[in-house]
């Protein structure tokens, strides 16, 4: 589980990549060949973006010269490939602001508190931001961020509180287990009385149900009762659709995650349909020093393909060059035959 | 070619030819059936794509893997007949299936 941390300090990097899927973390290894550092942040508290998230196990088929590989694999592999470029990554934060406040240079700031600045600024956000999906519960607005967390940011928020926690994977299963010692109550719901989290984790959590010290509940949340954005009671629906009434104070949905645009709608950067129209010669936003690559761009005969991305990777890195030298002359090199950029790969 | 009616929360009724070996995901897709958002394009990893089989479809249809079952836990207001529509392969037997579809698939 991630704690945050504060940080005052503006982070100085060439470029700050928003999002370390596939092609983000190609674009290190591009710009990397072209001495530019870079920073990348990204809301998952993992690398490999939708590859890690959605389709971890799952094959892939269609990347140049790997006939067969996997979401993970695939990470692993990039992530091997990027080293020697040492890049820093930004787990768990999302990117809350980017200003142009020169010529060239960004400003970037994270929900984390974190401060950058850098000559551009590379959106490689795929489908957006991971973002935990809301349950369709009638009137839950009013109690979001109130007292219907979908993370948690500070345990103590929850001392001495009743807690209803819903959900049957692993992060409902270990907020149960890490938040139950603290609360004053904590009833867990889940549809079915089968968990896919960690087996440790369910036998954890059954215990204490046996001991009498938590609740458990098979059904699903229909109706919450409280006022002014203070939960005081949820109805709960069993299967065979008799209702039942737990007084809380919290509630904590974990439903996993779906993508959502996010932010970047507030960047100043020009949209269309929730995509960032580039040119197709660099890859660049209608903001100099603003690039968008991978899913998250269009430009005709666009196609939504991880060797797409890589390609805009390429060709983003020679024009993100002109800002970060402006003076410096960039001389095309292969990797099979420049010393220099061997060096840089820490082969020569 | 099987046929397969969608109806959507609100009303609106799709029937639409279906091909044999396609996935019925695939099928709402084609026929732009909106409600069905299918997120991470038919991997059984994002619960967006979520059908309610209609109770006189649901043997035939039968119930869902062990990994579908799992990624249900994912979607809301699950019932007893609910499944993913990625995970349902058309064939002559489905011939004539309806399926409801949610007004809400989590985004």
């Amino acid at each position: 589980m991630l704690e945050r941390t504060e940080t005052t300090d503006t982070i100085k990097t060439d470029v700050v990549i928003i999002g370390a899927g596939p092609v983000g973390l190609f674009a290190v290894f591009e710009l990397g060949l072209l001495d530019i550092r870079a920073h990348l942040i990204d809301i998952l508290d993992k690398v490999g973006g939708q590859c890690a998230e959605l389709y971890p196990e799952k094959p892939i088929y269609d990347i140049p010269g790997i006939p067969y590989i996997t979401g993970i694999g695939l990470t692993d592999a990039l992530m091997e490939q990027i080293k020697p470029f040492s890049p820093a990554f930004h787990l768990g934060e999302m990117v809350t602001m980017v200003e142009k406040i020169g010529d060239p240079l960004f400003r970037v700031r994270t929900d984390a508190g974190k401060t950058f600045e850098c000559k551009t600024v590379v959106i490689a956000a795929g489908g957006g931001s991971f973002q935990p999906k809301r349950p369709p519960i009638a009137g839950i607005e009013p109690y979001e961020d109130k007292s219907v967390h979908y993370a948690v940011r500070k345990m103590d928020t929850f001392r001495d509180k009743r807690l209803l926690i819903v959900g049957g994977g692993d992060s409902a299963l270990d907020w149960t287990l890490n938040l139950h010692p603290i609360a004053r109550r904590l009833t867990l719901v889940h549809r079915r009385d089968e968990f896919r989290g960690a087996p440790d984790s369910v036998n954890k959590m059954r215990a204490l149900v046996d001991a009498g010290s938590m609740d458990l509940k098979i059904g699903q949340v229909t109706e919450l009762e409280g006022s002014d954005g203070q939960l005081t009671a949820a109805t709960i629906k069993d299967k065979g659709g008799a209702l039942s009434r737990v007084e809380v104070d919290a509630m904590l949905p974990f439903f996993g995650l779906t993508m959502k645009l996010g932010p970047v709608a507030d960047w100043g950067v020009r949209l269309e349909d929730n995509l960032i129209p580039v040119d197709t010669e660099a890859f660049e936003s209608n903001i100099p020093g603003l690039f968008a690559i991978g899913d998250i761009n269009t430009y005709p005969g666009k196609l939504k393909l991880i060797l797409s991305g890589f390609h805009e990777a390429a060709l983003m890195s020679q024009k993100a060059h002109h800002y970060v030298y402006p003076d410096k002359r960039l001389v095309f090199q292969y990797t099979t035959s420049s010393t220099s950029l061997q060096k840089k790969l820490g082969v020569a | 070619m099987p046929k397969i009616t969608f109806i959507e929360h609100d009303g609106t009724e799709h029937t639409v030819d279906a091909e044999i070996g396609s996935t019925v995901m695939e099928t709402a897709l084609r026929n732009d059936v909106n409600s069905i958002v299918a997120e991470c394009g038919g991997s059984c990893t994002c619960a967006t794509c979520l059908v309610h089989v209609d109770e006189k479809w649901s043997a035939v249809v039968g119930p869902p893997s062990e990994e579908e079952e799992e990624m249900l836990d994912s979607a809301f207001e699950v019932k007893p007949t609910s499944r993913l529509c990625c995970q349902i392969r058309v064939s002559e037997e489905l011939d004539g299936l309806v399926v409801h579809t949610p007004a809400y698939q989590g985004r």
